[in-house]
């Protein structure tokens, strides 16, 4: 029971991070914009946001430097590839670029440093509950966050009506666009929402996944939570199941290479990636019908007047 | 007032032939800006990055040897974004190639294999790159996942066998248990231009890898469908151009480019397999190839430019101690100069005021 318990807790934790990035790129893609820059925004996100939490020894603080740092990411993206229609596949390869180099110039000076990481919550009486209490009452706050993330963008995507015009530049920006709709400024919010999950996810791994800054810490997570969001077919309820997929993958190849099964650990390693692609290819095999994408996906749109 | 993008009426090319210096001019102000942020002089910072490796013979013959994987790479790739196919897994192709040609080095080491033993580990290399670029082309054939997200995880992957390689099975029994194969024998490893110098023959196979894309795009059939099936994807359907099929071959080529380039990279300048035979090769390539403007001859003068930053950028380190992580930012910052300025190509800027603005019809 108790190994169980630690697997459920290490999933929840290695989920968490591709959750909040995922939620937020499913809400830039929902408007029509293809941000592959997430890798880039998620590893600025952590170089600042333990920065942040270093220089004022407040986890809080470091999370919020990790939004404003991914926020600011997607600035640039937005101005170039909204502002200046540039092709948004090129736009953010370069942004994952820019974004490796520049954290590493930022963390630099982090390296080898600790700090106490996010606390995890703890009720006498309830968290003590066998099995279940740690895991519903015993988490970081970084963890209740991320599904307080995916219900607001569940409610506001379906249930609100900035939501269902948000769905409609993604759908078909010129009728929004003659109903009046200033598209490029909606995509520009939901751009910088999905950067700021994005930076929101980065600062995670250092504040509360380990207590330090590595260069290239985010590992692929970024591209990982862009495969997630094909996986969910841009619906926020089967982000839910195909990050807690995910994350459970990852960790129990880790218990696997503790337990000795005899593969080399680097094969073991390789299976979420080797997952996320077979995964790909299932779900478009099994859509090849229709695609379920928003219609506008990645199209650059430039009103006319 | 409002500044607004408007498409202009043809694409102005004027433009198209200024840009990338325009591009290259902001980066480098940018990069002054950068260099008074960490504290270091702009002007002594610059002269490392782009003029002192230009004054000595070793440092110029080793730009020749960096241009090498990034054009030929950049080369494959800039098909594939010609014809819409977004590869950018590049990185995992040509480790996979190292891989494959490393694999028969070491097989015949110590034997008395004879001069075939190079030529063979180059053709391996190159089928190994190209097999590896086609899983994520078929999926996206066959079933339609994207291949920019298959293609990047096969790049985890790539890394993840070659670490394996090396640490486990490949592992040079006297080599202090350092994750290295031992070094490949002379008639594995591709030979140098001048004795005592660093210019290789793969500088001479990449120039024939340029006239050879310059020929494939200017003047033959197939080069003509890549750049229709990009460009106006609707009339090349109308004049029945398969672009499914073209995916498959652009990948293939993409692939083979960069597992022959990664095979050079290894039995060349390296003369082993380790970990990290790549400084981001396959990445910056993608630079290299937009910087070029997907052209084989503009490929060839920005690889040799982007080679040029990554041996100023090591010689920068050196003398004025700035961190190896500003040529990438320094990359970076190009690759998103070099997009917006290409945008001026096809439109323009255009102040309106207020007031023309459409009103907002439906509450």
């Amino acid at each position: 029971m108790e190994l169980v318990e630690a697997i459920i807790l290490a999933v929840l934790a290695a989920s968490t991070p591709l959750l909040i990035a995922a939620t937020g790129e499913l809400v830039a893609e929902r408007s029509g914009v293809l941000n592959l820059g997430v890798e880039g925004m998620m590893i600025v996100g952590a170089a600042c946001g333990f920065a942040g939490a270093w220089l004022t020894g407040s986890i809080f603080i470091g999370a919020l430097f990790g939004i404003v740092a991914g926020t600011m990411m997607s600035l640039i993206f937005a101005l170039m590839a909204l502002g200046l229609a540039v092709n948004q596949v090129a736009t953010g390869l370069a942004l994952t670029i820019f974004g490796v180099g520049l954290s590493g110039l930022i963390g630099a000076r982090f390296v080898g440093e600790r700090i106490t990481p996010a606390v995890h919550l703890s009720i006498p009486g309830l968290t003590d509950i066998p099995l279940a209490g740690r895991v519903l009452f015993g988490e970081d706050a970084f963890v209740y966050v991320s599904v307080a993330l995916v219900v607001g963008v569940w409610w506001f995507l379906y249930r609100t009506r900035a939501g269902l015009i948000l769905r409609a530049c993604g759908d078909n920006h010129v009728s929004a666009h003659a109903l009046g709709y200033p598209v490029l400024r909606i995509r520009t919010f939901a751009v910088m929402f999905g950067g700021a999950c994005a930076g929101l996810a980065g600062a995670y791994l250092p504040l509360a996944y380990t207590p330090f800054f590595i260069p290239g810490m985010t590992a692929g997570r970024g591209w990982i939570a862009l495969a997630l969001v094909v996986f969910s077919s841009w619906r926020p309820g089967r982000l839910v199941v195909g990050a807690y997929l995910f994350g459970t993958v990852t960790i129990l190849q880790l218990h696997a290479q503790g337990w000795g099964v005899g593969i080399p650990s680097q094969f073991m390693s390789a299976l979420p990636y080797l997952a996320t692609i077979i995964v790909l290819v299932l779900l478009s095999r099994a859509r090849s019908g229709g695609s379920t994408a928003p219609a506008a996906l990645g199209t650059v749109f430039v009103p006319d007047r | 007032m409002q500044l607004v993008l408007e498409k202009r009426a043809e694409r102005s090319n004027t433009i198209a032939l200024v840009s990338p210096l325009i591009a290259i001019a902001l980066t480098i102000v940018t990069m002054v800006i950068l260099f008074a942020i960490l504290g270091k002089n702009p002007l002594l910072a610059l002269h490392a990055y782009f003029i002192a490796p230009l004054t000595d013979s070793y440092s110029l013959q080793e730009i020749a040897v960096k241009a090498t994987p990034l054009v030929m790479i950049a080369i494959g790739l800039s098909l594939c974004y010609l014809a819409n196919a977004w590869n950018i897994g590049a990185e995992g192709q040509f480790l996979i190639g190292a891989v494959a040609g490393s694999w028969f080095a070491v097989k015949t080491q110590g034997t008395d294999a004879g001069a075939w033993v190079l030529p063979a580990m180059l053709v391996l290399a190159a089928a190994a790159g190209a097999l590896y670029a086609l899983i994520p082309a078929i999926c996206k054939v066959k079933f339609g996942a994207s291949e920019i997200l298959t293609s990047l995880m096969l790049v985890y992957v790539a890394d993840l066998l070659l670490d394996y390689l090396v640490r486990g099975p490949w592992r040079d029994p006297h080599g202090f248990n350092f994750p290295t194969t031992a070094e490949f024998d002379p008639v594995a490893t591709v030979p140098l231009l001048i004795e005592g110098g660093r210019l290789h023959l793969g500088s001479i196979i990449v120039l024939l890898v340029v006239a050879a894309a310059a020929i494939l795009l200017a003047r033959t059939i197939k080069g003509f469908e890549i750049r229709v099936v990009g460009a106006a994807p609707r009339a090349a359907r109308f004049g029945g151009f398969n672009a499914n099929q073209l995916i498959i071959l652009t990948f293939a080529v993409s692939g083979a480019l960069a597992g022959l380039a990664g095979i050079i990279e290894v039995a060349g300048p390296v003369g082993h397999l380790q970990p990290g035979i790549s400084p981001g090769y396959g990445f910056t390539a993608i630079i290299v190839a937009f910087l070029g403007r997907l052209n084989p001859l503009g490929i060839l003068i920005a690889g040799l430019f982007l080679a040029l930053t990554f041996i100023g950028g090591e010689q920068a380190q050196i003398a004025m101690k700035i961190p190896l992580d500003v040529t990438k930012v320094f990359q970076g910052v190009l690759l998103f100069y070099v997009l917006a300025c290409d945008s001026l190509i096809l439109y323009r800027f255009k102040l309106v005021s207020s007031n023309q603005q459409v009103t907002r019809g439906v509450g």
